[in-house]
Formats: C-alpha cells, sequence, structure tokens
C-alpha cells in the first residue's frame, strides 16, 4: 500500500513564498489574539489560586454552586462544568489572595461533605483550620460563619471533592520563570546538537550557546523580567546564527519558534489555559517538530553531496519529496494516538492533547514549509 | 535456527529482564520485587509545599536575648530603660555611669557573641543597639529549616503514612508527598502546627473587659480560647487577659499521651516533664497558688485551671473539649515537638482516590484504542514488515514498563500520555526505515541487500531525530515537577526504547527470515 508515489515531484521551493506568507499570518494571528487576551491565560500553576474539583450526584446548577460557596468567602469564583453534562462534575477557580486563602480549600471541601452526609455532622468541620498565630482572631470569626452555612444547607448537595489545587502567587511566578527557562535551554542545547551534526561546528555553537546562557544568568540577577530576557536572547542567536552562517541550526530554531508561537497563539483564540501539562506538551512539540525537519536536513545533506552540480533549490525539493512519505505517515500515527487521547484521556489529558493535535499539524507544515526553505536565505 | 547471533542473545536477555521487572506491577511476585511507583495524581494523595518563616526564629531568639539581657541587668542592679526589641535587634538605654560601666563589663563576659550595632553615649546615659553577627543569623535560618523539616518527618512517622516523601527543596522550602492519604485535612493540621506549648499566667488585677475595650495593661495580652460545641454546632470564644511573659515551654517535655478521663469519658492529653522542666513547673506553681495558669498551644488558650497547690514530679494535663483524634494528634505533635518558626503551605495538591483511578482507566482506554489503531494501520501499510514493526512496538511498551518499574520512576497521567506518544512516536524509527528499504527495493535491489542498505542508511537519521527529542526531555526533567516529570520519563525511556527495538530487534526479525527462508521478496 503507498499513499504517496514515489515518483511524486511537489514544488515546494518554488511555492515557498506562499508558505510563508501563511506562516506570518497565522503568527501574526497568534500575536493579535495574544494582544486581545492581555497575554497568555494561565492556570493555576503559573497565576496562583485555588481550583477545585467537584463531583455531585445530583444534577446542580452553576448558581447554586456558588451561592453555597460564596458565604464562607469563595467569592468571585469561575465555575465551569467539567466533561460530559451528565457527570455533573464541576471546576470552581478562585483567585482569592494568598493569604486568605490559607485553610479555605478545606472550609469549601467541609461545606460539601458535610451537606453530603445529613444525619451527622462531619469531623473535618470541627478541627480547626490551619492559621498563622496572628491571624488566629480572624480565621475563627469566619469559621464560625462557616458552619452556620452548614446547618442551613445541610439537606442538598450531596458532592464528593476529587480534586484541590492550591497555588500560593510565588510559586505560581517561580513555575512561569522555569517554564520559560526550560523552553530556552531546550532550543539553545538543541541548536549545539544541529550546528555540530550538521555543520561540524561544536565548538562555536558551543561557545554562543554558553555566552547566551551566561547573559540570561547574568541578566537575571538584575532582576530583568524573565519573558523579555528569553526574547531577547532568541532575537540574539538568531542574529548569532545569521552572522555565523549555521544556517541549518537557524532553519529548525525558526521552525520551532515557528511552531510553538502558533500553538500558543490558537491555544489563545481558544481561550484556554496554560498548565503545566501545556508546557510539557510543547517541548514535546518541539521535539516532535524537529524530528521531521531533521530527518529532511539529513535528506537534504546527503543528497547534495551526491547531487553536487544540480542547484540547492533543486536538492531541497528532491529531498522534501523524498521524505513526503515517511513525514506525512509519522504524522498519521502520531495524530492517530494524539486523538484517542483527545478523545477518551479524559479532562486532565484534554488540553493537553488537543496541543499535541496542533502542535503535530505545524509541526508537519513547518518541517516542510518553513525549515527547509530558510537555508536557502544565504544564497 | 543454526547459529544463534550474540544479537539474538542480547535481545533474549532484554527481553527476559524486563519481564522480570514487569511482573511484579501484575501482582505476580518475582525476583526484584519492584513495582511500578503510581504519582499522586494516580493513586491520589496530598502534594505540599511548606515555606519555613525562618524570620520567625531568628525574631524569637533575638527576643530570647533581650529576656536573657534584661535578667542579668537586673541581678546585676544595671540601671536601664526602653529595653525592647525591633524586628532583628535590641533597643535599650542605661542610665548612670556607674551602670554604663558595669554594662559594658557585662556585655564582654557575659554576652561575647553579641554585635553592637549602634550605640551613642549623651553626657550619662548610653544608646545602644545590640543584634547578632549576620553569619549568625544566616545559621539560625538555615536551622530552623532543617529541623522544621526533621520535626515534620517525625510528626508524619508517627501519623503513619506509606512512604512519605519530605524534603528540603531550595533554601526554605519543605516539599511533602503523601500517597494515599485519607485525611487530607488532619495530615495538614498536623503538619502544619507549630505547637508551641506555653505556660502563661493569667492577671486577674484587671477586667479582661476593659482591656478588650481599652488597651491591655502593660506587660499582658488577651488571648482567646475556643470551644466548639458538638451538640450546638456552635464555636463559643473566651477572652484571657494573660501575662506576656512565658513561665514555662514546651521545650521542656519528655513525653506526651492520650489518656480518658474517668470522669467526664473525655480525651486529655498528660505531659511529662524533664528534670529541669520539673522544677520549674515546681516552683511556678508553688509561687502562684490560687492563680490561674494559662496552657496557651500556638497562641490559644486551651485551659486556665487555678493552681490549688505546689505541683511536683513533672506532670501536666491538657485538657479541652478534644475528640479523641484530636488529642491523638496533639500529643504527636508536641513529642516531636515545636516547629522552630512557623510554616505555611506555598502549594497544594490533593487528589482524591476516585479521581486517580478514573485517571487510570480513562488513560488505559485511550493506550488500547491508539495502540490498536496503530497496528492495524502498520499491518494494513506494511503487510509483513508491519508485523514486525508491531512487534517492535509491543516490546516497546514492556521496555518502557520495566524502565518504570527498574528505575523506581513514578509513572503520572502525563507520563501515560507520554507512552501513548511513544507508541505513535516509536513506529517513527519503522516507518523511516521501511521506506528506505522501499526506496532501495524500486532501484532492483535483493530484499536482503535492500534491507541492509536501509538500515545502514536510515540509522543515523534516526539517532539524529532521537536525540533531539531526547534533548527536550531531559530539560524537561530538570525542569518539572511531579506530574511533568512522569511524562520527561516516559518519554526519555521510549525514546531509548525505540531506538533498541527499531535499530537492533526489528533488524534481527529481518534477517532471520530473510537468511533462514531465502525470501525472493519482501512483502513491505
Amino acid at each position: 500500500m503507498q499513499f504517496i508515489q514515489p515518483d511524486i515531484n511537489i514544488d515546494f521551493i518554488g511555492k515557498r513564498k506562499m508558505g510563508f506568507s501563511v506562516s506570518v499570518t497565522l503568527i501574526l494571528i497568534s500575536l493579535l489574539s495574544l494582544l486581545w487576551h492581555g497575554g497568555p491565560r494561565y492556570g493555576i500553576d503559573f497565576a496562583g489560586g485555588t481550583l477545585i474539583q467537584i463531583k455531585f450526584n445530583v444534577p446542580i446548577t452553576v448558581d447554586t454552586i456558588k451561592e453555597t460557596l460564596e458565604p464562607i468567602g469563595v467569592t468571585g469564583a469561575s465555575i465551569q462544568q467539567y466533561g460530559d453534562v451528565s457527570n455533573n462534575e464541576y471546576l470552581v477557580r478562585a483567585d482569592i489572595s494568598y493569604k486568605k486563602l490559607e485553610g479555605l480549600s478545606e472550609k469549601v471541601q467541609a461545606v460539601l461533605i458535610q451537606t453530603l452526609s445529613d444525619d451527622t455532622p462531619s469531623k473535618e468541620i470541627e478541627s480547626p483550620p490551619l492559621e498563622s498565630s496572628e491571624a488566629s482572631e480572624k480565621t475563627a470569626t469566619t469559621q464560625t460563619t462557616s458552619k452556620e452555612v452548614v446547618t442551613q444547607e445541610e439537606t442538598t448537595l450531596p458532592a464528593e471533592v476529587r480534586r484541590i489545587e492550591m497555588v500560593g502567587p510565588q510559586v505560581g511566578k517561580d513555575l512561569r520563570e522555569k517554564a520559560l527557562m526550560a523552553m530556552f535551554f531546550a532550543l539553545l542545547f538543541i541548536t549545539i546538537y544541529i550546528s555540530g551534526r550538521f555543520e561540524f561546528k561544536w565548538l562555536i555553537s558551543a561557545v554562543m550557546a554558553v555566552a547566551l546562557m551566561g547573559g540570561v544568568y547574568f541578566f537575571q540577577l538584575l532582576n530583568i523580567s524573565m519573558p523579555f530576557l528569553i526574547v531577547l536572547a532568541l532575537i540574539m542567536a538568531m542574529a548569532l546564527f545569521w552572522f555565523l552562517r549555521l544556517k541549518y541550526a537557524m532553519g529548525a530554531i525558526s521552525a520551532l519558534i515557528h511552531d510553538v508561537m502558533i500553538t500558543v497563539g490558537i491555544f489563545s483564540i481558544f481561550d484556554k489555559e496554560f498548565t503545566l501539562p501545556i508546557i510539557a506538551a510543547l517541548l514535546t512539540i518541539i521535539g516532535y517538530s524537529l524530528n521531521d525537519t531533521i530527518i529532511v536536513f539529513d535528506r537534504i545533506r546527503e543528497n547534495s553531496r551526491k547531487l553536487h552540480r544540480d542547484t540547492f533549490d533543486f536538492v531541497i525539493n528532491k529531498s522534501i519529496n523524498e521524505t513526503l512519505s515517511r513525514t506525512l505517515l509519522t504524522s498519521l500515527t502520531t495524530m492517530l494516538v494524539v486523538l484517542a487521547l483527545f478523545l477518551f484521556g479524559g479532562g486532565i489529558i484534554h488540553d493537553f492533547a488537543f496541543a499535541m493535535i496542533i502542535g503535530v499539524l505545524i509541526g508537519t507544515y513547518s518541517s516542510i514549509f518553513v525549515a527547509s526553505p530558510i537555508l536557502l536565505l544565504w544564497k | 535456527m543454526k547459529n544463534i547471533s550474540p544479537r539474538t542473545i542480547i535481545i533474549l536477555l532484554v527481553l527476559f529482564g524486563s519481564l522480570l521487572y514487569v511482573l511484579p506491577s501484575f501482582h505476580i511476585d518475582v525476583w526484584p520485587h519492584k513495582k511500578i511507583n503510581l504519582g499522586l495524581d494516580l493513586q491520589g494523595g496530598m502534594h505540599l509545599v511548606l515555606e519555613v518563616e525562618a524570620e520567625k526564629a531568628v525574631e524569637s531568639t533575638i527576643e530570647r536575648m533581650g529576656n536573657d539581657l534584661r535578667r542579668e541587668l537586673k541581678t546585676n542592679h544595671v540601671k536601664f530603660a526602653n529595653l525592647r526589641r525591633v524586628a532583628f535587634q535590641i533597643h535599650l538605654e542605661i542610665l548612670g555611669q556607674e551602670s554604663i560601666d558595669k554594662f559594658n563589663r557585662l556585655l564582654d563576659e557575659e554576652f561575647p557573641e553579641y554585635r553592637i550595632a549602634k550605640r551613642s553615649q549623651s553626657s550619662d546615659k548610653l544608646t545602644i543597639v545590640l543584634d547578632l553577627p549576620d553569619s549568625d543569623v544566616l545559621e539560625i535560618k538555615q536551622k530552623a529549616a532543617e529541623q522544621a523539616l526533621e520535626t515534620i518527618r517525625n510528626r508524619i512517622d508517627e501519623f503513619g503514612v506509606s512512604e512519605p516523601d519530605i524534603r528540603r527543596q531550595g533554601e526554605r522550602r519543605i516539599l511533602v508527598q503523601l500517597p494515599g492519604v485519607k485525611d487530607p485535612q488532619r495530615a495538614k493540621d498536623l503538619i502544619g502546627k507549630t505547637a508551641l506549648l506555653e505556660f502563661k499566667l493569667v492577671n486577674d488585677h484587671h477586667s479582661v473587659e476593659d482591656a478588650i475595650k481599652g488597651k491591655p495593661p502593660i506587660g499582658t495580652e488577651i488571648l482567646y480560647q475556643q470551644v466548639f460545641n458538638r451538640k450546638t454546632n456552635r464555636m463559643s470564644k473566651t477572652p484571657y487577659l494573660v501575662e506576656k511573659r512565658t513561665t514555662l515551654t514546651g521545650e521542656y517535655l519528655t513525653n506526651a499521651r492520650v489518656n480518658i478521663d474517668s470522669q467526664y469519658n473525655e480525651p486529655y492529653v498528660s505531659i511529662e516533664f524533664d528534670k529541669k522542666g520539673a522544677r520549674l513547673f515546681e516552683r511556678i506553681t508553688e509561687s502562684n497558688v490560687q492563680r490561674r495558669l494559662a496552657i496557651v498551644l500556638d497562641n490559644k488558650v486551651h485551659s486556665a485551671p487555678v493552681i490549688q497547690e505546689r505541683i511536683s514530679g513533672g506532670e501536666a494535663r491538657i485538657t479541652g473539649s478534644f475528640t479523641h483524634e484530636e488529642a491523638h494528634d496533639l500529643a504527636i505533635v508536641l513529642r516531636a515537638g515545636a516547629l522552630p518558626a512557623p510554616v505555611h503551605i506555598l502549594e497544594e495538591r490533593t487528589v482524591g482516590p476516585s479521581l486517580g483511578k478514573d485517571s487510570i482507566r480513562k488513560g488505559v482506554t485511550s493506550m488500547i484504542i491508539g495502540g490498536i489503531l496503530v497496528i492495524i494501520f502498520m499491518i494494513v501499510y506494511y503487510q509483513v514488515a508491519g508485523i514486525i514493526a508491531d512487534l517492535a512496538l509491543a516490546l516497546n511498551i514492556l521496555l518502557i514498563a520495566a524502565g518504570l518499574a527498574g528505575f523506581q520512576a513514578t509513572l503520572t497521567l502525563p507520563g501515560i500520555a507520554g507512552i501513548i506518544l511513544t507508541i505513535g512516536m516509536a513506529v517513527d524509527a519503522n516507518v523511516l526505515i521501511f521506506e528506505r528499504i522501499r526506496e532501495e527495493l524500486r532501484v532492483g535491489k535483493s530484499p536482503l541487500a535492500a534491507v541492509d542498505a536501509g538500515y545502514n542508511k536510515a540509522t543515523l537519521t534516526i539517532l539524529d531525530a532521537n536525540v533531539t527529542t531526547l534533548i527536550a526531555a531531559v530539560v524537561l526533567f530538570q525542569f518539572g515537577t511531579g506530574p511533568v516529570k512522569g511524562f520527561a520519563v516516559t518519554l526519555s525511556l521510549g525514546v531509548l526504547a525505540s531506538l533498541f527495538t527499531a535499530l537492533i530487534v526489528s533488524r534481527q526479525i529481518f534477517d532471520s527470515l530473510l537468511f533462514n527462508r531465502q525470501l525472493r521478496s519482501l512483502k513491505i
């Protein structure tokens, strides 16, 4: 069986202007969406806050949940249906300030578990909430109110708190910076590898990477904001690739930044949250897209030795066509499993799989239309 | 098979070894006894990141310094005024030249470790600010974090959680992971309680009401007793006017036990002091008969009994309307000792066991569906070669599972996603090789030669492509916490396993097929 005929010859390079304009448009849309939404929408991992996943045994409305939780201080919470409607499962997300938050999650649990057991008062409520010594008086009063609520609502709402996540703002900020650093380092190490393997410029690329890392580390000590720093470092890296004529690294990195930006943009368009698993997905996309790119590059390297009389345009186009079958097949099998994850993997994995679907599509596209044509910039 | 190549032996050894490592996870107990660890998100449990408020430890050290100084000055009849702690410093004034001389001598002899931060003298008044050298402050902070870790570990050990993971994270953070903990709230109370036990005398000369309305008299403070009435579901609060000075603390404790009061059938915690504590307790009770002594835990009054007589022997009891569990936990924290500084929770993730089971079920479902789709696709597209790739895929998953058990890595929900992703990506190596072989066959080579050339040309490409994925995975491992780390682990294992299965195992199968049957054609 064969999807792609062996003698296929599509003029990808001739259409590279079209490819570039599609990419630029997509990136612009991504940037606009990010601007429109005021930056990426961070989940609690990165923004801090509390997330409570509650499963009810009876149908319930968002308003009822809101009313139950409001008296114990969960005001302004966003409540979302989670999974199928028939599951009666909800996500409650509150951005209450961190100090007030301490001891709050268990109060929520207490209120709900309390309402679950109609007959006897539950034990969760009796134990005093965790509190710092100075705040003892204040929390004591809130606790009293929480009990009044419980007694009033005791008859309805059998519920199970299935997950509670609380992230302090400091931790959120740390994780945000770590995530950015991770993306940056992944890109940097990958460029060293590519420059080394494809152009035998191990030393020069290593020196460059060390200099960039040192620079980032130094400016970080000066308390310069991390996102700004990383963007600056990436621009620096691109400029260096250009002057040092590290074209394979330049092609690969451009494709990767392209993929990550568009994935982030589409996430922003769908107004989805960035969480730790999404960062994992982005890094996997980097690895995956690079996989494709390297296989095309590898063929280009092999063909340019064999066909040194032909033009570089021709060699690149021939290489893309020769590897086209493999590129599409691998994307297909990966897509199969990612779709299975998306459809059957459950709520927590859902967004991760969504990111991967976008990434696989964009990554496949970019290794054909972005990474290889960039090699021609030095002509 | 006439001759068994070394490659076959290696493959069989790896297969056998990985089976050994995988079987225990399926309740078949064989030698390595290593099961795959499930992450907190899959088996349920609690993940906490605590921060030790190390500044508080420094503050209380400085406070103690001030008290020592005050005592020494008094016994040596040095005239002083305004001795107080301001942040990490002690401010005081010495009055009169004679006192200043005495003070200087005292400072040199008794308190050589104090640093003079500021000193100014006008006629016969010396204003001085004392503190501790920076290195000492740093050491106090360090010790506070270490001691907090140790204390929390002791408490959890006594509480009884199987396989808890408690470790320092950075300078002042403590990571606590309690898999399968049934009552997260109780565990959190146990961990987070400072458990500073203090005995303070109640001030009966002034009325509490006046003190609440106005300002409490100098040297006193208002503390509350909270009693929860289980019949009415109501919390009652009683204020006490107590002296700020602590007469005795929990540091002299040697033991704490739960007992049941025979009269009211209510649990209480009986505590025992060491020799020094017992002597102190005896002296306090002796000189304060008929006064009330408040037992204060973390700034909350538990009870304030009237001292009827001198109590010797160093035993006291803490009553309050405890449930049995509360009394039990209080005894644990008192035995394990107070935290040197309060801790607060920076991050908490609690997953109920039902959600974990759900996640496993869904993860496995999508793995099976995705896997079957890929397997069918490979057979349809590559026929015989597809079967070889599917065999390699099966071995691949086995190897990942064995790797997880062998390295005692933790399988998390993103980790399962990583395995599923590997299923999709692992066939990639085979696809690369097969496409190459097809190309070689088209040129007109014999099956054997085509396979040989296909592998030779594809090997380097496959290595290059996988090393980069590995780089991403390793970076992810470095940066990630908990679940994400699990993803990095399965992804790395998957990449390594697919290198092995594609380059060695499927090659071997091809070779033995072609050599032994002398195939004229290859269905690929």
